[in-house]
């Protein structure tokens, strides 16, 4: 009996080591991963009876405020711009945690950081509080175009700064209004988020940036890239086949223009005129496979947008196009997926887009080559309104040589005066952009319009980049996408430029 | 017998001061506590300073009088984890506070009881079958019609009147008893393999049979009163006393392929059963609803980390059954893994020193009652931890002395009880009582 004895007693250790273990996992090992899951509201209560920073527009507007409370938590968060502006507040809830701006900068807002503890520190005896202010690139007015111009359509807007990468407008319908979320009644909040849930149209859902789509057309400005930087394609050559529709290798498929109307020429008439069968056949014979990969990833495709905001969507180009495949005397070889390879490179079949990824496709064209880091921060400011911190602007990724940027740059002004954005002119203004129509493959046709665009003053690098979504439209013309999103991307242009 | 009188009085003199250190430890987190929740000492602290001392006095008198050479660890390892417990109920609810205050004190008076009734641990074994009756009898009470209750999903609460109780957790007790009392006198037939199956010799399948039924009976009862933690307990329970009596490791085997079919079997039979597993593989599936309560747990233990946010400092109104099954995550929450590590160790010492008296009984009744106490409070004890940590799936049970519950409270002050008076008595029976320590 007394080796059964020691051997329990050693059973009995083993467990009581495994629970040491596993408590030593929950406690230290994970606990911080643990103590920051959005659901656990244990932060935010202590968030919620300390004093908490404001979050303030470019144009110095209150976009979120703590409100103080005499119950068991003594702060509220209140939104007084509503829905205008929760696509980048977010919110900051009690029962529900937090998302958007009040997330990402929790701990500037609650005064946690190492600059605001210090200025804490120092100002020990003349009670100042540490919490931080936000300033936000985005600017009241102009987001408020972007809601007005939009309607009730379900879309997205984004519009930022090519030169910097701080974005003056993030706007996606429908959208919902934080206050409801954010009330300190836990019931009542819950109730809200539950019914939010059930909308069909995702209003939480931040479309602008956490939802890809069909690029569509603007995508040709990435296929033009790729052709640009690879050598192969410049202003003059090729000359693409005036044809109704080309049919790539491997395939009976064939790729028609819109409305069966024939189109082709060199680089700036086939991006004015959006030819999709010049584009497929770039992508299949000057270019193949690789070329539009590293074009594609250069601007930010597959790969997540290093924006300050939460849970953004990645952008996705194909990377696997089969293998080459030999064909019979006097015909080149070529890769097996390349009918897909011709969609792709008019930005249907497998490619996905965030808006936020589109306006960074036209901020890279704008902005010389360079696409920037996307950011919604402009400084911190402590109580007393001195700057703590200050977002330093820096380049994400280089698209392409200043120098093809500039023959882009041309190539879209050439969309607006003659091309299918001419309802994009604004007077006094220098305006490029590249219309899209995305088929959603139904019948009856259904397509998302798009537009993505740039605009400065003449003769200076541009100081607004824009990319609209319009999802959802009944038909797919030509004009589909420069009929709809094209009124919201002038709108929402001519209001970051301050003219009518 | 002078050394007896010379074990007695060192013992006696340790435990005695193992206990004013208790005291000044409970009543230091008692008053911590209170600052950190109210930021001033608590009104009642002269008054709770005289119960706590008053309390652990009357239990060490009482061991000295009647259990003189008992071991001398057991006790303050007790005092300490129903002090540690008294003081986080507390801190969650005063009400039950007061409550738990009582049952203290009716577990500490029976626990005098039980050393003033049980002078010979040897008349227990006389009473084997009775007191395997009443287990069974005991377990199968709840199921009553008009005594019974179903709380919280369990069908293990009888009421009297005004008195509700659990008796599962006094037919622990009473079936530990039978199985040692069983098996000491089989233990012979058991351990030799007389009877041929195939290659594999066995002893007589008729050896087995009451034993058997025991188990089954008692398996069955907890399936139906949906209480999977104790159905654990007296699987382990049963194995581990089989095991130790006969020394042979094809019951040990045997058993857990028993266990390991009736594990399957019940998943796949009992949706309460299906409902554990799948909170245990993915609490996160759905964290406010089914997998809340272990969800928040985990965030309790996350936000005390090492060291804790402090007594009185956490934020504790957030887990369901937190002043019972769920006790440690709020002391995880306020004591960090310090405190975590503290109540681990304090079980683990205790279970060394139940380990230790069923060594020093020999090979009789008291060596398998003390094994089988022993395996009770540690096996329950970590039921419940791992089940809160997440280690296994949640069962609900008790964390023996520290967990709000009267029930509970009273049976593990007789158990404990029970196993100084082994103590006691192999000490005080052994021809060299020193070679016994």
């Amino acid at each position: 009996m007394r080796r059964q004895i020691a051997l329990l007693g050693a059973a009995i250790l083993i467990c009581y080591v495994a629970l040491f273990a596993k408590f030593n996992q929950l406690q230290v090992v994970q606990a911080g991963d643990l103590n920051d899951r959005p659901e656990n509201t244990r932060s935010l209560q202590r968030d919620f009876n300390e004093p908490r920073g404001s979050i303030l527009t470019a144009d110095g507007k209150l976009a979120a405020f703590s409100d103080p409370r005499r119950a068991t938590l003594r702060y509220q968060r209140v939104y007084p711009q509503g829905e205008l502006l929760s696509a980048v507040t977010g919110y900051f809830s009690f029962a529900l945690g937090s998302t958007g701006v009040e997330r990402t900068y929790n701990d500037e807002l609650a005064g946690r950081t190492t600059a605001l503890k210090l200025r804490e520190l120092t100002g020990l005896f003349s009670d100042t509080s540490s919490e931080g202010d936000v300033v936000l690139t985005v600017r009241l007015d102009v987001q408020a175009t972007a809601r007005d111009a939009m309607g009730t359509r379900e879309g997205a807007v984004v519009a930022l700064d090519p030169r910097t990468g701080g974005i003056l407008a993030l706007w996606s319908t429908p959208s919902y209004d934080p206050n409801v979320l954010s009330t300190n009644d836990t019931e009542e909040a819950l109730r809200a988020k539950e019914f939010l849930d059930a909308v069909p149209q995702k209003p939480l859902l931040i479309r602008a940036y956490q939802e890809n789509y069909f690029p569509g057309s603007t995508f040709k400005m990435v296929t033009a890239t790729a052709g640009l930087e690879s050598g192969t394609v410049t202003q003059v050559a090729p000359d693409y086949p005036v044809v109704t529709s080309y049919t790539p290798p491997l395939t009976n498929q064939a790729i028609s223009n819109f409305d069966g109307t024939p189109c082709g020429g060199t680089l700036f008439v086939i991006i004015a005129r959006s030819c999709n069968s010049s584009f497929a056949q770039m992508a299949v014979e000057q270019l193949g496979p690789d070329p539009m990969i590293a074009a594609a990833e250069r601007f930010g495709f597959n790969d997540t947008p290093p924006i300050d905001l939460p849970d953004p969507a990645r952008s996705v180009y194909p990377t696997d196009f089969g293998d080459v495949v030999e064909r019979p005397p006097g015909r080149a070889p070529v890769h097996e997926d390349s009918p897909r390879l011709a969609q792709t490179a008019i930005g249907q079949n497998d490619v996905r887009a965030t808006p936020l990824q589109m306006a960074l496709v036209a901020a890279g064209i704008a902005a010389d080559g360079q696409v920037p880091t996307p950011h919604v921060m402009s400084e911190i400011r402590a109580r007393d309104g001195s700057v703590v911190d200050r977002y330093e602007p820096e380049t994400w990724l280089r698209a392409m040589s200043p120098a093809d940027a500039a023959i882009l740059r041309n190539a879209m002004v050439g969309v607006v005066d003659d091309g299918t954005a001419r309802n994009m002119a604004i007077p006094g203004v220098e305006v490029g952009a590249k219309t899209g129509t995305a088929q959603l493959g139904t019948t009856p046709p259904r397509s998302h319009g798009w537009m993505i665009a740039f605009g400065g003053p003449p003769g200076e690098p541009p100081t607004v980049a824009v990319a609209v979504i319009v999802e959802n439209l009944s038909g797919a013309s030509s004009d589909t996408g420069g009929s709809t999103a094209g009124p919201v991307a002038r709108a929402v242009l001519a209001s970051a430029l301050g003219v009518s | 017998m002078p050394n007896v009188r010379a074990i007695a009085t060192r013992r006696r003199t340790t435990e005695l001061g193992l206990l004013v250190l208790v005291a000044i430890v409970v009543i230091s987190a008692y008053a911590l506590a209170s600052l950190g929740r109210n930021a001033s000492l608590p009104v009642d602290i002269v008054p709770f300073l005289g119960v706590i001392l008053a309390l652990l006095l009357a239990a060490h008198l009482a061991v000295r009088r009647w259990a003189g050479a008992s071991d001398p660890l057991v006790l303050p390892l007790v005092a300490f984890l129903n002090g540690v417990g008294f003081v986080f109920i507390a801190r969650l609810d005063e009400q039950l506070a007061g409550l738990q205050a009582t049952w203290t004190g009716v577990g500490i008076a029976a626990f005098v009881v039980t050393l003033l009734v049980v002078r010979d641990v040897r008349v227990l074994q006389r009473f084997r079958y009775t007191f395997g009756l009443i287990g069974v009898l005991l377990l199968l009470m709840p199921l009553l019609p008009v005594f019974g209750r179903n709380i919280n999903g369990a069908r293990i609460w009888v009421a009297f009147g005004p008195v509700s109780f659990q008796p599962g957790e006094f037919a622990k007790i009473a079936l530990a008893i039978f199985f040692a009392g069983y098996l000491v006198e089989r233990r012979e037939v058991l351990s030799v393999a007389t009877f041929r199956v195939g290659p594999i010799n066995t002893p007589d399948p008729r050896q087995f049979a009451p034993v058997l039924v025991a188990w089954a009976v008692s398996l069955l009862v907890v399936v139906f009163e949906r209480d999977l933690g104790s159905a654990l307990l007296f699987f382990l329970l049963f194995i581990i006393v089989l095991w130790v009596a006969t020394g042979r490791v094809a019951y040990l085997v045997t058993g857990f392929a028993l266990f390991g079919v009736g594990a399957v079997v019940s998943w796949s039979q009992f949706s309460h059963v299906q409902d554990r597993v799948s909170i245990w593989l993915n609490p996160w599936a759905d964290p406010s609803g089914s997998g809340y309560q272990i969800i928040q747990a985990a965030y309790a233990l996350a936000w005390g980390g090492t060291s804790g946010v402090g007594p009185g400092l956490g934020i504790v109104d957030r887990i369901p059954f937190d002043e019972t099954d769920f006790i440690i995550a709020i002391i995880g929450e306020e004591l960090g893994l310090l405190g975590t590590t503290a109540i681990l160790v304090a079980f683990l010492l205790l279970a060394g020193s139940g380990l230790r008296i069923a060594k020093g009984a020999g090979a009789t009744f008291g060596t398998l009652l003390a094994v089988g106490l022993t395996s009770l409070i540690a096996f329950q004890a970590f039921i419940i931890m791992a089940g809160v940590t997440r280690l296994l799936p949640l069962t609900g049970v008790t964390l023996p002395f520290v967990s709000y519950g009267g029930s509970s409270l009273v049976a593990n002050y007789v158990l404990v009880a029970l196993l100084l008076r082994i103590s006691d008595q192999s000490i005080r029976r052994a021809p060299d009582p020193l070679a016994a320590l």
